[in-house]
């Protein structure tokens, strides 16, 4: 590599240049939008399972949740049905089992934490699967945002904003159809008063933490995708074209 | 341009490529001057470098041992940031490919590298608009790539090309993937603006109607320059190759 020699005056120089070539907020915002609109049915793919594994989760939470609210409504016959559902209860309040400890037993059991997790783990691998195929698609129009002057982190950029849009909204999906079907299931199982009983509070802090949880995995996902699609220089990116 | 200075100085560049076990000597020590406001075409077989240095002189690849200079800046000694700084405002690339982005519109297609280079919204959407109008596209400013002919997104790409007014357009095989009519118009056109605005235009090319515009040709064999010849010379040479311009 040849160095020394210098024949311009490097000091200071660096500071300007950054501020001279910009990708404003509401810029990449724009171009990120319009990606996911042109690419509608292909950001769909990438979502799915990220709907799917949250929609489980927040299922699996519901189904606590409801069952937390029977207990809570302290009718004798809903905690006989929880104890014929399957859940561990004494068949009455005893002094053995304080109250806090029997809402405890009903949340989701290691097993079912295992399953859930899995399947988080499953569907954040796919989302790096996929998103590593759009960044292989995209490879001209990387290569030709840079040769526009576009740096590095301007592609990072772009990439993690759609990646956390797309996480947004999958998830939202995913959560509110997940809370929907836990709660069906629970109308099956338990009649009305599993739908009654049930705290808003404990639905909202489910949907919230599903929706956190999968965009989180959405964003962790596109990380490596999204720095091999910004450090590929130019030239490969034109060489991709045949 | 009175007083033409160098814009672009080739100083003994080679380049060696390894692909798997074997060691490709792409060029092999090329030296070359190129004067500020000069079209200038780079001819040669596929294979015989020409991509190679074309791509050294637009910077955006390294060469192995000489160097490259852009204004009597090293490339070499460039940063990221620099290096972004020099592809955005001081080169305007042209592909065979087109290359527009096709999620946009043209429009949005020639504004991208002016938002990259600070410029506001209706600053960028004026200058836009003006340079497709320079390229006869105005009116279909609201077009995808998609929507356009291949002409017609090369005419874009030129636009593009020129949005932050750069003292160098590279065009890489600008009319590789246009009809023959077509290509001339592109030629044409690429011809104008560089007489219009003073704008260096280097070109790698196997089309010879390439030849009739340029000031000089640079020929390219086996990594090496193998002759140049100036616009008077050419005359002979090509004279019964293509048609002559009046």
């Amino acid at each position: 590599m040849s160095q020394a020699g210098g024949t311009t005056p490097k000091a200071g120089r660096s500071d300007r240049i950054a501020r001279q070539v910009v990708l404003p907020f509401r810029k990449s915002l724009e171009i990120s939008l319009k990606s996911i609109q042109v690419r509608f049915f292909r950001s769909m793919i990438t979502v799915a399972s990220l709907v799917l594994a949250v929609a489980f989760l927040s299922f699996t939470l519901t189904g606590s949740d409801v069952a937390v609210g029977l207990l809570q409504s302290g009718e004798p016959q809903q905690r006989l049905a929880l104890v014929d559902a399957g859940y561990d209860l004494p068949s009455l309040p005893s002094a053995a089992v304080s109250p806090a400890d029997e809402a405890a037993r009903l949340t989701t059991s290691p097993k079912e934490r295992w399953i859930v997790i899995l399947s988080l783990l499953v569907c954040t691998v796919g989302i790096v699967n996929a998103q590593l195929m759009a960044v292989t698609e995209r490879f001209r129009e990387i290569g030709t945002m840079k040769c526009l002057g576009a740096l590095d982190r301007f592609i990072l950029r772009l990439f993690l904003l759609e990646a956390g849009m797309q996480g947004l909204a999958g998830s939202l999906l995913g959560a509110v159809c997940g809370v929907l079907i836990g709660l069906l299931v629970g109308l099956v199982r338990f009649g009305w008063a599993a739908v009654t009983n049930v705290s808003l509070v404990a639905i909202g802090a489910t949907l919230g933490l599903s929706v956190a949880v999968g965009a989180g995995l959405s964003l962790l996902g596109v990380v490596y995708p999204a720095a091999v699609a910004a450090r590929m220089r130019p030239v490969e990116a034109m060489r991709a074209q045949e | 341009m009175v007083e033409a200075h160098n814009i672009v100085r080739v100083a003994g560049v080679a380049r060696t490529f390894t692909m798997g076990t074997q060691v490709v000597q792409a060029l092999r020590g090329v030296d070359l001057t190129i004067k500020a406001g000069e079209y200038l075409s780079i001819m040669g077989p596929s294979g015989s470098g020409k991509s190679t240095l074309f791509n050294m002189i637009g910077g955006l690849d390294k060469p192995s041992t000489g160097k490259v200079f852009i204004d009597e800046v090293d490339i070499a000694q460039l940063d990221a940031y620099e290096l972004a700084w020099l592809r955005n405002r001081k080169i305007g690339y042209i592909f065979q490919t087109f290359n527009l982005i096709q999620v946009m519109t043209a429009l949005e297609n020639v504004t991208l590298p002016m938002t990259f280079a600070g410029a506001s919204q209706d600053e960028a959407t004026e200058k836009g608009l003006e340079l497709l109008g320079l390229v006869g596209l105005r009116e279909r400013h609201a077009h995808r790539p998609q929507e356009l002919s291949g002409g017609q997104q090369q005419r874009v790409a030129i636009a593009r090309s020129l949005a932050n007014t750069p003292a160098i357009v590279l065009a890489d095989e600008p009319t590789g993937n246009l009809d023959l009519t077509t290509g001339e118009e592109i030629i044409t056109l690429l011809k104008r603006l560089s007489s219009d605005r003073g704008v260096t235009v280097i070109s790698a090319t196997h089309d010879y109607k390439m030849l009739n515009v340029s000031d000089r040709v640079v020929w390219i064999r086996d990594g090496r320059i193998d002759k140049i010849e100036e616009r008077a010379q050419l005359n002979i040479t090509v004279g019964g190759i293509g048609t002559r311009e009046g």
